[in-house]
């Protein structure tokens, strides 16, 4: 089978950047969300994005999935168009937003990252049915294939929404507060599992955990308005200082090893 | 029944609420998780206004309806994308619109002499046959529609965000949506009315989905929930010689407090396991 078509974190030949941002502005309504936000990210990056509740972080992930247009200013993903570029995407958005009388099962949830285009009106192929099971195993949640969404906990739901990502073989994930729902303990599994994943894949992920952000991650933005990214993991005053509920979040429920980085293997 | 079912008006009823029931069952399946029954309202009784100006026009009220009611059914989900914020405002605006301009129309036909009633509570009784045929291809049209894109719906319906990022015309499935929904509505009009076409489209619904564990099951439930009120209603309607559009959705209202209660009863033993 087409494993994992061209997932390589090297630079392509089409373009060394997942993600190019230049000069981004977007407002709702008469409310300014985002300035003038400019940044590149190369290829198999692991990026975290703070700032606080209202800062613009879902808004500038909406506007590289192609869910909203800027303003102002020019995107770029993997070199093409968010709209195009948005079958190459994976996205997990916040759980919390779908319903939870809804009818459908974990298998079903997981397929829907074979949808395309393409295939439209067309049954699930065998080739795609595979590929669920492959990445429901992935994520621990093949036993529960047969369950209804509604009936499972949030650190559960987060995993089949992270497995149906999975199954759109994507080549930049995109997590929207993974862990806002979730028990502490899986935190750390899914930031495993995301560690694992960035050996292939460019991942950007909205947190709020700063301890979080300076283990695993491989470089770091904060969003309010306005946009700081660094390289690098380390967390600067700067952002501190632009993100003022990080530091709250840092003392409210850090553990000590998220807190300090881990030295990472090589 | 037997005597009845001898009577042709009596047989027309019958098929006209089978042909309605499947109608409602698939496609208020999707209003209901969609959540998008106040435009399906609006529609109900914008359609009004379509029947107001095809009598005013001398040309047949169900063309008329049914022209209305999508034109309408277009603005308001334009209007739904548009602005979320006051969607609701804007819907709740057409809909009052909509039957004001009903009508008017009909007071300005001269002669007029159609009764209002039918239309507000449906008259299933003297639905003609050219009526039973029209069900009968939105049936098969709706059934094709769900068949070929029933994948693409149930994503949709559950995560239309996720959908659009896949690269799928959600803004194409919502108006093609709105539009089966608007000519639905023009035949549940002639079943139970226009006031009230929500309850049939979204009680057998609301119930199935409790008892369900997907999108089609949950349709094929409730085709048959609504299949069971239709009739028994009918049937009930016979009997004691009351308003047959009035007595279905009693019908309906009974069940739906009924499988509230059940859940409600459930909840109680399951707790008391628990304990």
């Amino acid at each position: 089978m087409a494993q994992a078509v061209s997932h390589n974190p090297e630079p392509s030949a089409s373009s060394p950047y997942a993600i190019e941002v230049e000069g981004v502005s977007f407002s709702y309504e008469r409310t300014e969300v985002l300035k003038d936000v400019s940044f590149r990210l190369k290829q198999g990056e692991f990026l975290g994005i703070i700032g606080p509740n209202g800062g613009g972080k879902t808004t500038l992930v909406k506007l590289m999935l192609g869910l909203l247009r800027p303003d102002r200013g020019k995107i770029r993903i993997l070199g093409e168009e968010p709209n195009t570029a948005s079958r190459r995407v994976g996205y997990v958005p916040q759980s919390m937003d779908l319903s939870r009388a809804f009818p459908i099962s974990v298998m079903d949830v997981a397929l829907m990252g074979r949808l395309s285009r393409a295939r439209m009106g067309k049954r699930y192929s065998r080739a795609d049915e595979d590929k669920a099971r492959q990445v429901l195993q992935k994520v621990g949640m093949w036993d529960h294939r047969h369950r209804l969404m509604g009936k499972l906990s949030g650190g559960q739901k987060q995993r089949v929404f992270i497995a149906r990502a999975l199954a759109t073989d994507p080549e930049i994930l995109f997590l929207d507060e993974p862990t806002a729902s979730v028990d502490p303990e899986f935190q750390v599994n899914l930031y495993d599992i995301l560690q694992e994943l960035n050996k292939e894949v460019t991942i950007v992920v909205i947190t709020h955990d700063i301890g979080v952000v300076s283990a695993y991650m491989k470089s770091i933005a904060c969003v309010n308005k306005h946009f700081i990214f660094h390289e690098g993991s380390q967390i600067t005053q700067e952002m501190i200082d632009m993100a003022y509920q990080c530091p709250v979040d840092l003392i409210a429920h850090g553990m000590p090893h998220r807190v300090l980085p881990i030295h990472k293997e090589e | 029944m037997w005597d009845a079912l001898q009577l042709e008006f009596m047989r027309n009823a019958v098929a006209a609420g089978l042909l309605v029931s499947l109608v409602c069952g698939i496609l208020g399946t999707l209003v209901v998780v969609n959540r998008i029954v106040f435009i399906s309202g609006g529609i109900a009784h914008a359609a009004y206004g379509g029947i107001g100006l095809a009598l005013y026009l001398g040309v047949s009220p169900t063309v008329g309806a049914t022209l209305f009611s999508i034109a309408i059914s277009m603005v308001m989900g334009i209007a739904s994308i548009k602005s979320k914020e006051r969607a609701d405002t804007f819907i709740g605006v057409m809909w009052a619109l909509g039957m004001a301009s009903g009508i008017i129309f009909t007071e300005l036909t001269p002669g007029y002499n159609v009764d209002l009633m039918s239309y507000l509570f449906g008259s299933i009784l003297t639905v003609p046959i050219s009526d039973l045929w029209y069900m009968l291809c939105l049936d098969f049209v709706v059934l094709l529609f769900v068949f070929f894109f029933y994948k693409e719906l149930v994503a949709m319906s559950y995560d239309e965000e996720f959908c659009f990022v896949a690269g799928i015309p959600v803004r194409v499935f919502y108006f093609v949506l709105l539009g089966l929904i608007s000519l639905s509505v023009v035949m549940i009009i002639r079943v139970v009315g226009l006031i009230l076409v929500i309850a049939l489209l979204t009680i057998p619904p609301f119930i199935a989905e409790k008892y369900t564990a997907s999108l089609g099951k949950m349709m094929g439930l409730a085709c048959l929930l609504s299949i069971l009120f239709t009739l028994a209603g009918l049937w009930l309607s016979y009997q004691l010689n009351l308003a047959s559009g009035a007595t279905i959705i009693m019908v309906a209202g009974v069940g739906f407090f009924l499988s509230l209660a059940i859940d409600a009863l459930a909840g109680k033993r399951r707790q008391a396991t628990d304990r």
